[in-house]
């Protein structure tokens, strides 16, 4: 018993820190959607997020997030599969995974030099003969560089996912004649759906609280519900408006969380095996 | 080559990033309906043979023919062999049955067709009640039942097995031998079995390849292996043996331990060095005047069917010898030996030379 509570005051630093740090602002956030623009205490805030503006706001901020982890995925887990089979992986996913320690501002701007009218893109379409494009502030821009930066978020759980698997099941597939296909889609797709889940929770979350980008490279021509938000404090002072998208969106999060839990079947027998 | 012949290696060598290579130069052939197999110590090149059948890689140089078609670059899907891995390779999302079902679901049999064979191999490696079971749930010992089920369902024409009892206990691992050597008669199918343990090969095959260092040493059924070992190495790694050095002196006469012996072996260059073998179940003991040798008995160790002793000749060779008589440690003992218990070996002797070596002898009528 005296170990029991003497232990239990090592969680006190955990404690505190969620308290403060996390249930705190989520008890601020929900308390500050229950209040109108002139300070009075109402549901008007909840009423109003389900008129059309928000609802659309919300179904286009699920597709952008949709359309940026597609192809993340689409082009992370090739390439982590990849990974797996060069020589030096560790180094080669060192160099994927630098380029994510660069903030993220300073990218974004970067881009804003290449793509923009006299930026080396252009330059190089001149050349071509195809004249000056407007790149920037297109829907293109905007996926291509939210792409670009949430790539090693996908890459790193599903290249670990597919580093644990164990190469033999491969042979074990080929050997019972699957194809190289069936071997992915019935061998190493559902081995390292665990990893694929943590990129999608890594990537899809994010996305739909982007706020720097839409205004940066899509020109504000794309809001999400980040942006919605920001906008409502900073631009519309509405912060009860704000706070009950804050609501909704972390409502939003838990689900996708929930729904792309870890079923542990698959990544805790893959441990076992080996 | 015979029509009977599924399986032919020409000059098959595999090298990795290193010089040496894991084969070298490696030529065999596999008959139809056998139980073949490969025996050697830990890293002698194996589990690559089987690879290289299964078709997980290529050759370096060398030809491996299947039914007389060259399949150097058939890939393993498409070839009529199924394996069952060293360490098992169940799929770890899929329960039992669903890994043995695996194949046949390739093949898009029907459902009941892939129920009824499943079941039956479930049954024939001692599983029936297993199938909903999760592979984390299984023993060791279980998994690879279920990754020898899940081979044999498919009912291909070669059955490769990587070490496929070694994680069983001795009764199980017995019984699964009966039963996999049954399994093989039955069928009629092509086994290639992989093993380290001499006891379990001389059991259950028709034919051993003894591999050392990436290159089969000697080939034969289990009693030509046994009897007639090849060289040092052989005789070592199957069964106990006294190999001793010695001397051709003449034909028929051989020279070791500081005594002149009659034995059965002729055609070897006088005084040429050799090596001798003698199993030492073929050693007697008898009383020092009667005794072709007198040795000094060291220890002696009781295995339950026989003794043990193990004795040193005046020249420190030391003489296993396995007795179902008893004698006095330290006491000086006769040993007998019929002349053709003496197994002499020449060194360096390919197996051609040493298969003509032995065919000569039989045609003088040597009686053996
Ligand atoms: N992928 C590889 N790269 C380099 N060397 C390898 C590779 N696979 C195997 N080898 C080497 O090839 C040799 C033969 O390996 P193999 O697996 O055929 O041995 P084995 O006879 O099956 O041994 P064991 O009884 O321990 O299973 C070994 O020396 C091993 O180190
Ligand atoms: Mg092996």
């Amino acid at each position: 018993m005296q170990n029991n509570t003497n232990r239990s005051y090592y969680l006190v630093p955990y404690f505190g820190w969620m308290m403060l740090f996390v249930i705190a602002p989520l008890v601020l956030v929900i308390y500050f959607s229950l209040f109108d623009l002139h300070g009075n205490f109402s549901f008007i805030n909840y009423q109003n997020f389900f008129t059309s503006v928000y609802l659309k706001l919300t179904l286009s901020s699920f597709w952008y997030a949709f359309l940026i982890t597609a192809f993340t995925l689409a082009i992370a887990y090739p390439t982590a599969y990849w990974l797996t089979k060069t020589k030096h992986k560790q180094l080669w996913l060192l160099l994927i995974i630098i380029p994510s320690w660069i903030n993220l501002l300073l990218k974004t701007y970067a881009f804003i030099g290449i793509f923009g009218v006299k930026g080396p893109l252009n330059k190089l379409f001149e050349s071509m003969g195809i004249g000056t494009q407007q790149i920037l502030y297109t829907d293109f821009s905007f996926i291509f560089v939210s792409v670009y930066i949430f790539i090693p978020f996908m890459i790193l759980p599903i290249f670990n996912s597919l580093d644990k698997m164990n190469p033999t099941l491969i042979d074990a597939a080929r050997d019972l004649g699957s194809s190289t296909w069936t071997t992915f889609t019935k061998v190493i797709f559902p081995l390292t759906i665990n990893g694929v889940k943590s990129g999608i929770q890594a990537v899809f979350i994010p996305s739909l609280s982007l706020f720097m980008i839409t205004r940066l490279i899509a020109g504000n021509k794309v809001i999400t519900l980040g942006t919605a938000i920001e906008q409502q404090f900073l631009v519309t002072r509405n912060w009860g408006m704000g706070s009950t998208i804050a609501v909704f969106l972390i409502m939003f999060m838990v689900i996708i969380m929930i729904l792309t839990g870890q079923k542990d079947k698959g990544a805790l027998s893959n441990e076992q095996i080996k | 080559m015979t029509d009977n012949t599924i399986i032919r290696f020409e000059n098959v060598t595999k090298s990795y990033d290193s010089a040496t290579p894991v084969l070298n130069n490696v030529s065999f052939e596999i008959e139809r309906g056998k139980f073949y197999t490969l025996l050697g110590p830990s890293g002698c090149g194996k589990t690559t043979i089987l690879r290289l059948i299964a078709g997980f890689m290529e050759p370096t140089s060398g030809d491996i023919y299947f039914n007389g078609n060259k399949i150097n670059h058939v890939p393993a899907n498409e070839r009529q062999v199924n394996t069952v891995f060293q360490d098992y390779a169940l799929f770890p999302h899929l329960n039992v049955f669903e890994n043995i079902a695996f194949g046949l679901r390739i093949k898009k049999l029907k459902k009941e067709e892939i129920t009824r064979r499943v079941l039956e191999a479930l049954k024939f490696v001692n599983l029936e009640g297993y199938e909903n079971r999760e592979i984390v749930e299984m023993s060791g010992g279980q998994k690879q039942r279920v990754a020898i089920a899940r081979a044999i369902v498919n009912d291909p024409e070669v059955i490769l097995l990587d070490e496929p009892l070694s994680a069983l206990d001795l009764k199980l691992r017995t019984e699964m031998q009966y039963e996999l050597r049954e399994l093989q008669q039955r069928l009629g199918k092509t086994f290639i079995f992989v093993t380290h343990d001499q006891e379990e090969a001389l059991a259950m095959s028709d034919e051993i390849f003894v591999m050392n260092a990436g290159v089969i040493q000697q080939s034969g059924t289990p009693m030509d292996i046994y009897d007639e070992p090849i060289n040092r190495f052989v005789a070592d790694f199957i069964g106990e043996s006294n190999i001793v050095p010695g001397v051709m002196i003449a034909d028929y006469r051989v020279q070791f331990g500081g005594k002149d012996f009659e034995c059965a072996d002729k055609g070897l260059s006088p005084n040429e060095k050799v090596d001798i073998v003698i199993r030492p179940e073929d050693l007697e003991i008898t009383t020092v005047d009667r005794g072709k040798m007198t040795v000094k008995v060291d220890t002696q160790l009781f295995r339950g069917v026989h003794y043990e002793l193990s004795t040193f000749d005046k020249d420190g060779n030391e003489w296993l010898v396995h007795s179902t008589k008893k004698a006095a440690v330290g006491e000086e003992i006769g040993l007998d030996f019929d002349p053709e218990a003496i197994h002499v070996m020449r060194l360096n002797e390919t197996e051609e030379e040493f298969d003509k070596r032995l065919e000569s002898y039989g045609e003088e009528n040597h009686a053996k």
